[in-house]
């Protein structure tokens, strides 16, 4: 397992860094934002997740499926939306102030060692990222396939918005991700134009079929302060994925340049 | 680009090292994806500002 150790290894140092340059930068740049949102969601009521949708249809096999479905389906709609509401407020979440940060960094870390994982084992298999120049070209790679590709069908949003059912959004999120990042591989390593064509169509195809979509977009929040926040998003990500590829590549350099040594002295 | 011919793991078998990169690879994915996709309130109530900020499907 000397490889998977070394690829765990740059892969947490990569993820440590990268995850706390994003921290702070989202510290100034989109967490204030989601703040301003939440103010507008606080004054709304609670939650305008588009929740219709699934409930129509539940309630409307309800009352095919059950004779008795009247009294269900006038009833079903009531403790549904009284859940929504109440949903943000159950279970455990962190007090607001220093422990929200603290824990925003948390996933920050935690994630950034996720993808740096999937970066690092991914480009081993194509050769793996030499220096911090390639790591600057993966790291786009990873911004196109995690930030940009999933994010023209799913915009960031701001709490508050609609939405369409989490589940059916976080499945094209994963389709769409999976697709882009199948495309970017079969163009950049097949020197195949057949191969190539495949890759753009693979690229394409998710925004065909395209990304579940709430039945309203009506919203208290301010289109201005939405604008900012997808702007805010995609730069954050956009220098995460740079630092996280360029880390990778000047870890992995010094790795490899005593990669002999490191093997026989860890093994 | 010299360096990048040299591997991590150079001395493994081509099996043994395509099994420890999609090993590290499905771990990256299966924390990345607890963190950020999770349906565990608490789990998505902690990490709320990040899933946000990430752009990932939430609530």
């Amino acid at each position: 397992m000397n490889l998977f150790r070394n690829v765990v290894f740059i892969a947490a140092i990569a993820g440590l860094v990268a995850g706390v340059v994003l921290a702070s930068m989202q510290a100034y740049a989109t967490v204030p934002l989601i703040l301003k949102a939440e103010v507008y969601e606080q004054a709304g009521g609670g939650h305008h997740h588009d929740d219709a949708a699934p409930a129509a249809t539940d309630t409307n096999a309800m009352s095919t499926a059950a004779p008795a479905g009247n009294a269900m389906s006038s009833a079903a709609p009531a403790p549904a939306q009284a859940a929504a509401p109440a949903a943000e407020d159950e279970g455990w979440s962190p007090a607001d102030g220093f422990e929200r940060f603290a824990f925003s960094v948390l996933a920050n870390i935690v994630t950034g060692i996720g993808f740096a994982l999937i970066l690092v084992a991914v480009s081993e298999f194509a050769g793996g990222i030499g220096n911090w120049r390639q790591g600057v070209f993966w790291g786009l790679a990873g911004f196109a396939v995690f930030t940009l590709a999933p994010g023209l069908g799913l915009p960031p949003e701001l709490p508050a918005m609609p939405a369409a059912d989490l589940t059916q959004r976080q499945i094209w999120w994963w389709a769409t991700v999976a697709a882009t990042a199948a495309g970017l591989g079969l163009i950049a390593f097949r020197k195949s134009l057949p191969l190539a064509i495949l890759g753009v169509a693979l690229i394409v195809a998710p925004h065909v079929v395209g990304a579940p979509q709430p039945d309203s977009f009506e919203t208290a929040i301010p289109e201005g302060l939405h604008h900012q926040f997808v702007v805010a998003v995609t730069l954050t990500n956009l220098v995460f994925w740079l630092v996280l590829g360029v880390v990778v590549g000047v870890v992995r350099g010094r790795f490899t340049g005593t990669a002999t040594s490191l093997r026989d002295s860890f093994a | 680009m010299n360096t990048a011919s040299v591997s991590l793991g150079a001395s493994v078998s081509s099996q043994s090292r395509f099994m420890q990169l999609a090993l590290a690879a499905f771990l990256g994915i299966f924390v990345m994806g607890f963190v950020g996709f999770s349906h565990i309130d608490a789990v998505h109530n902690a990490a709320h500002d990040y899933r946000h900020s990430m752009a990932f499907p939430c609530h």
